[in-house]
């Protein structure tokens, strides 16, 4: 069976081809069938491949389909790599996935294009498989580029509004700037191993770099800049909140669930590296630290229910990045897995909240919605349980994990720890604020309200719910491919610690209670403190990256891009033109056809002329 | 001999289908059609030909001036022959989008198209210098009436700002030409400008690099790289589609493929060291014209500056000089005569529908016309470099063999990575996303793409996805060629390094 693994990708890239070619002639019900049955072929042969994989107890296994070019000593190939790590990644990608696509046939229903929608969903399925199954870099670089690809189609998804145009093309643009990094990164790695083979290419690095050599500093930071572009971490994260200007479902699929992890999956991948530079490995992990922390305070500011979501994911993704730094590799792949449970139950709960209310995403104009929305209420109860670390909820196992490695961890450990333990907190805040004002309080909205969720939208919320709550007690097979081979050491964190990450989260939540649910405290008496105020305006804009981007990038481009339309080279060459036809007019000039004029020419240069020869 | 039947077929298609414009109307693009297509397959049975002993699959060499060392001399090797196929390819499609867009002198245009696609063909295949020169102006004359002839509103300086640039620049090489076939003259006591008697030729390497300027400059016009590319907005903007199409997608690349056959072979001492200096050309193409590309609102324009960005890649895995490199340029050389060439026809059917280049009056077109703007869509991602498509092969294996060669300037040309999906989305966002608007120009004729034109846009998408997924298929042509060329220069090329 493993050797149907190539299957994984195609089911998914012939459903794509299949919609672009009948280009949207196709009857709504057998567009469905074909963009979710394609999902959900996908997702039955992984889970045999997996069953089987994991029976066999192999580390890993390779297929190699083609060669995709040989030039030299250069020779990707077609190839997949199944281990552990890879058999994670493409079960959630197919199964999350195929429940957002069996979810977009209802959400989608109403929408002209349907056909398009669900051929870029297909796409970007397949690249993704491509992205986690490539044995090679330049097949990874692939999958890398087609999800970006895809995430840019689908967030411009709705292109008669120029806004979501600029959404999608700054997402595009910010997430190259970190593939070109990367690239550079491929480039550097091959010139110097001689392979992208990734485990040639991890090998030859163990034994050729020394640990913290310049080498392998600057191949791991390479790498690092395309992970913190396609993840949305510190400094390339401004494009994740605009991104939401999709439709809901690509928010729930793309933005959280899958194409945002590329980065932690890039960095558990390479992590070898990463073990060569320890300073990089550290940098991640402050990396993830700050965004956590800095997206966490955005999220308590927003208004616009996906953006709150955009930004914990943001913040989530932090926790991963923080995970990778500190060495649990393994929890950070856990709280990946856990985290597209419950993120995309949160965004596709949204996405009923959002189409029951006529498209309205501010969650003050919302209000006591859980009686008329009591499917999308207990989706949010949960999802929001497990994005808080509430105990034994999913997210809470996975985020204890990280949270106890870096507590562990030598040196700066601390200090991350209670980083972490404080980035918890606002979580708690900010999930549960959401609830409260959405779902409690006095009904707001004067819209009617009746919850759109059909079979198809129900079952995915209902069995992400199972998922959210309950997928804390899988054990992922990961440990072979992150230990090699020592044994993992028993955990020493005394009963005040654990008793602390408990507590903390507990804590954000009664904060929110008191602020958005009691209204013991009021958010409005705290702005009238004008540093409250202006932190407040500097938190909601995302700390002002976005108008120190504009400044220090875009706004430089297009003054240079604006002064120079006509291309100063073109003026040198009419310049030229310009002095040969002013020459050519002056001589002209002297062709008067006068004779007196010839003669005085002729007699004054003899004159000049002998002059010279007698001075010289 | 199957060279000369191909170089003959395409002049006498001319011929005849200047002819034929007599009888009828529509007889002179069936004619040019049926040439090139006769072409098209006779060249298909050189791919599986065996070379022999040597690279060269076929040869032709007889007598023309003995007196003075010029030979006719013909001959074809796996890199000829990609070359060939592509521009046989090309010009096809360029008679498919002259098809119903010339109707005013039709049998001359077709005449002037023919007898520039020989020239090619004859630039592609001459391995006597003189010869070479020969092709080199056939193919330029007829061009520029293409231009002056057939173009839009300011056609006439287009085609005499491309015709002095090229001319100009010839002469240069001309003098090179000669002043190397008296080097060979000194050395050996009888002149020849054939390629083979040139390659052993000695001379002093002060001499020596200004000879190898006088190529590089002509074949850099050609190419064309910054600071010589300024010809080329204008002509691609002026020329009718079929005109852009041959110029985008076939006549750049003979400069790149002189420089790769003769500017460094000939010279690999002066050339080793100029490298530095044409890379940095090179880079500098691609940053500044990509910047200056997205400036533009005339979106031929537009396209006609990312051709120059795209074109820095190729200079600059050629001056790398090795094997990973030279196969990307030769590889972005063929993407991007498909990409580039379909993206001018897209402009050009745009154009012919509205009667407007100016994309500020464009607007949501994706609504109106869905298959072009998917079009659009495909070959603007495969500009911009996407994995499984052509120009991702050729650039990313250019930039990874330049890697080796120069770090610094590797990395800055990277960045036109980033530059290039700025300008392309840019194109997509102003033409087909956003609101629908049609307040400038009058869109009764804005229909969707053709039967017709589907077919030979198909034709491009399934050359660059083949290209993107099995590339194989093209480096295997041209890989022992490039390595020919690297063992022999390799020499003198590592005795510069040292």
């Amino acid at each position: 069976m493993r050797e149907l693994i190539w299957l994984l990708p195609t089911f998914p890239l012939l459903g794509f081809l299949s919609l672009v070619l009948t280009s949207g002639n196709l009857p709504k019900r057998i567009v469905a069938f074909i963009g979710a049955g394609s999902i959900g072929l996908s997702f039955l042969t992984a889970a045999i491949i997996a069953m089987q994989f994991i029976g066999s107890g192999e580390e890993y296994y390779v297929l190699e389909v083609w060669t995709w070019m040989s030039v030299g000593n250069f020779n990707p190939g077609f190839s997949f790599y199944l281990d552990g790590l890879s058999l994670v990644m493409m079960l959630i990608i197919t199964g999350v996935g195929f429940l957002i696509h069996l979810y977009s046939t209802g959400f989608m229903l109403d929408d002209p294009s349907y056909s398009r929608f669900f051929s870029y969903m297909n796409l970007f399925v397949a690249s993704m498989l491509m992205l986690v199954l490539a044995d090679n870099m330049v097949l990874l670089y692939l999958g890398w580029e087609g999800v970006g690809l895809c995430s840019y189609l689908l967030i411009g998804f709705w292109y008669e509004k120029p806004e979501n145009g600029y959404a999608a093309r700054k997402a595009f643009v910010t997430t190259r700037v970190g593939d070109t990094s990367m690239a550079i990164g491929l480039f550097l790695l091959f010139a110097q191993l001689g392979t992208l083979n990734i485990q040639d290419m991890l090998h030859a690095a163990q034994s050729q770099w020394a640990v913290g050599s310049g080498l392998a500093i600057a191949a791991s930071l390479l790498l690092l800049g395309g992970a913190v572009g396609k993840s949305a971490q510190l400094p390339l994260q401004t494009w994740l909140p605009d991104a939401m200007a999709g439709p809901t479902p690509i928010s729930a699929l793309i933005h959280a669930a899958t194409m945002v992890t590329a980065g932690v999956y890039l960095i558990a991948r390479t992590h070898v590296l990463f073990e060569l530079a320890p300073n990089v490995q550290l940098l991640v992990a402050w990396i993830g630290l700050i965004t956590l922390l800095m997206a966490g305070f955005t999220a308590m500011t927003q208004h616009d229910i996906k953006r709150i979501l955009a930004y914990s994911t943001v913040s989530q993704i932090g926790y991963m990045f923080l995970g990778l730094g500190v060495g649990a590799y393994s929890a950070s792949v856990f709280h990946l897995m856990t985290h597209a449970f419950f993120k995309a139950l949160l965004f596709l709960a949204a996405g009923t909240i959002i189409l029951s209310l006529h498209h309205e995403h501010d969650i003050f104009k919302m209000g006591g919605k859980r009686k008329q929305l009591p499917i999308a209420f207990a989706s949010f109860l949960i999802g929001s349980l497990a994005l808080a670390a509430f105990p034994f909820t999913s997210g809470y196992f996975s985020k204890d994990e990280i949270l106890i490695a870096a507590l562990e961890m030598e040196g700066p450990g601390l200090l991350l720890w209670i980083g972490g333990v404080i980035g918890a907190f606002f979580t708690g805040i900010y999930s549960f604020r959401l609830v409260f004002v959405v779902f409690f309080g006095e009904s707001k909205g004067h819209h009617e309200e009746k919850e759109v969720a059909g079979f198809s939208m129900a079952a995915p919320l209902f069995i992400l719910m199972f998922l959210a709550f309950f997928g804390g007690w899988v054990n992922i097979p990961v440990d072979a491919v992150f230990s090699h081979g020592e044994v993992p050491e028993e955990h020493h964190i005394s009963l005040l610690m654990h008793g602390i990450m408990i507590a903390v989260p507990l804590l954000g939540i009664g904060v929110s209670y008191l602020f958005f649910m009691s209204k013991t405290f009021s958010v409005d008496k705290l702005m009238d403190n004008p540093l409250a105020a202006s932190l407040h305006r500097f938190w909601f804009s995302g700390w002002g990256m976005d108008a120190l981007y504009n400044f220090l990038f875009i706004q430089p481009f297009l003054f240079l891009a604006r002064i120079n339309k006509q291309d100063f080279v073109d003026a040198a060459y009419a310049l030229i033109v310009e002095i040969t036809r002013t020459a050519h007019g002056m001589i002209a000039k002297t062709q008067t056809g006068q004779l007196r004029w010839y003669a005085l020419s002729i007699a004054g240069s003899v004159v000049i002329i002998i002059t010279l020869g007698v001075l010289l | 001999m199957i060279l000369v039947v191909l170089i003959s077929i395409l002049f006498l298609g001319g011929v005849l289908a200047w002819l034929s414009e007599g009888l009828d109307a529509r007889f002179p693009r069936v004619v040019a059609l049926a040439a090139v297509v006769i072409d098209l397959l006779l060249m298909l049975t050189l791919v599986g030909a065996e070379a022999g002993d040597s690279s060269w699959i076929v040869s032709l060499n007889a007598q023309w001036m003995p007196r003075f060392g010029v030979s006719f001399h013909l001959a074809a090797d796996g890199l000829s022959v990609l070359m060939m196929l592509l521009t046989a390819f090309l010009g096809a499609i360029a008679i498919g989008a002259a098809w119903s867009e010339i109707t005013e002198r039709a049998g001359f245009f077709y005449f002037n198209l023919l007898w520039t696609l020989a020239g090619v063909i004859g630039v592609f295949t001459a391995l006597d210098l003189f010869l070479f020169f020969f092709f080199w102006e056939v193919m330029l004359i007829p061009m520029y009436f293409i231009i002056a002839i057939w173009g839009h509103e300011n056609k006439n300086y287009a085609a005499m700002k491309f015709f002095i640039f090229t001319q100009v620049t010839g002469m240069l090489m001309l003098v090179s030409i000669l002043v190397l076939a008296y080097f060979h003259y000194v050395q050996f006591g009888w002149f020849s400008f054939d390629y083979f008697d040139l390659l052993k030729v000695n001379t002093s390497s002060s001499i020596e690099m200004w000879i190898m300027l006088g190529f590089f400059v002509a074949f850099s016009t050609k190419l064309p790289s910054f600071p010589f590319h300024s010809w080329l907005p204008d002509a691609h903007s002026q020329a009718p589609t079929a005109g852009s199409v041959i110029l985008a997608g076939v006549l750049l690349k003979t400069g790149a493929y002189g420089l790769i056959r003769f500017a460094i072979p000939l010279f690999p001492a002066a050339s080793q060291q100029f490298a530095p200096v044409a890379m940095t050309l090179a880079v500098i193409s691609i940053l500044y014209c990509a910047k200056v590309a997205f400036a533009q609102t005339d979106i031929k324009r537009l396209i006609a500056y990312t051709s120059v960005s795209h074109m820095g890649f190729v200079l600059l895995g050629i001056y790398a000089w090795n094997e990973q490199a030279l196969q990307g340029a030769v590889m972005t050389m063929l993407a991007h005569g498909l990409s580039a060439a379909a993206l001018f026809m897209l402009a050009g059917g745009l154009q012919h529908r509205i009667h407007t280049r100016n994309m500020d009056d464009m607007g949501g077109f994706w609504a109106k016309v869905p298959r072009m703007s998917f079009v659009a869509l495909f070959f603007s991602i495969a500009a911009l470099g996407m994995p499984g498509l052509g120009n991702f092969v050729g650039e990313f294996l250019a930039l990874l063999g330049a890697f080796k060669t120069n770090i610094t300037l590797t990395v800055f040309a990277a960045f036109g990575l980033i530059f290039a999906s700025v300008y392309s989305l840019w194109v997509i966002q102003k033409v087909f996303h956003g609101a629908y608007r049609n307040t400038d120009f009058d869109d009764s004729h804005l229909s969707d793409l053709s039967r017709r034109e589907m077919f030979y846009f198909g034709a491009m998408m399934f050359g660059l996805v083949w290209m993107g997924m099995y590339p194989q298929s093209f480096l295997d042509l041209s890989a022992e060629t490039l390595g020919l060329l690297l063992n022999e220069t390799d020499p003198v090329v590592s005795a510069v390094v040292r």
